[in-house]
């Protein structure tokens, strides 16, 4: 158990929107609401729109290279962006997500399935957005069991009461 | 001698501290983790994470690449 979920209530608290499901957006939320919990805060995740897809069981997280000019990768010395009329052909993205993710393991950076353990095991409260589950027609076999279902309201209790709220 | 030793050589922000808290709560109060790092940014960090939660950070030294932290559990 968390010191923040043990605690005497007097823990700071932080919520957290996850919107964004790509392999590059899902290490901000994740590496804020892991280390948050290790200071002690409490925290609390929800997972809404395309954000949604990270609380899948199975993860085969994506980069796109595809109008993303910022995304440049170490390559033979350099730094080297891609053009868009190459980023747009098939296989591409998938082998630009392969190299991030020879990357990542290189660099000694956590998978995002490793933090999201962390997060579970720290006892970060996870919310699933019951209105994405349905829109996108998402199985509850398929999710993680480590989270309750809940909408909007349920968001706002917990944060009107937090100290920090983000949106990522 | 430090209770307990945490190797986070080689890994990167924010396992080292993910690590570190797991472990120290293994350590008896009063006790001291010692910590191995060799990402830069943990000086920051664990200097952070300690004034945060109320740990004392004992010793933050670092030698030949390697940082190494010493962290009395108190809180």
């Amino acid at each position: 158990m968390s010191d923040a979920a043990a605690g005497s209530g007097n823990a700071k608290t932080m919520t957290i929107i996850v919107t964004k499901g790509t392999l590059d957006w899902a290490y901000p939320p994740f590496i804020l609401g892991t280390t948050a919990a290790a200071m002690g805060v409490e925290v609390t995740m929800f997972f809404t729109f395309y954000g949604l897809g990270l609380l899948k069981k199975k993860l085969d997280l994506q980069i796109s290279a595809l109008g993303n000019p910022a995304m440049k990768m170490p390559m033979m010395g350099m730094h080297m962006g891609m053009p868009n009329i190459v980023a747009m052909l098939p296989g591409v993205d998938a082998g630009a997500s392969l190299m991030m993710k020879n990357m990542i393991k290189k660099k000694g950076v956590a998978s995002i399935e490793e933090l999201r353990d962390a997060a579970i095991e720290s006892d970060v409260k996870i919310i699933a957005c019951q209105m994405t589950m349905d829109l996108f027609e998402f199985n509850s076999e398929d999710m993680i069991d480590n989270l309750s279902l809940g909408g909007a309201a349920t968001y706002m209790e917990k944060a009107l009461k937090s100290d920090i709220n983000l949106f990522i | 001698m430090a209770h307990k030793l945490v190797d986070a050589k080689g890994l990167n922000c924010p396992l080292p501290i993910l690590r570190a808290k797991k472990t120290l709560k293994e350590v008896p109060a009063g006790g001291t983790l010692e910590v191995l790092a060799t990402d830069p940014g943990s000086v920051a960090d664990f200097a952070s994470f300690c004034r945060m939660t109320g740990n004392e950070l004992v010793e933050s030294t670092s030698e030949d690449g390697v940082y190494r932290f010493l962290i009395r559990h108190t809180a």
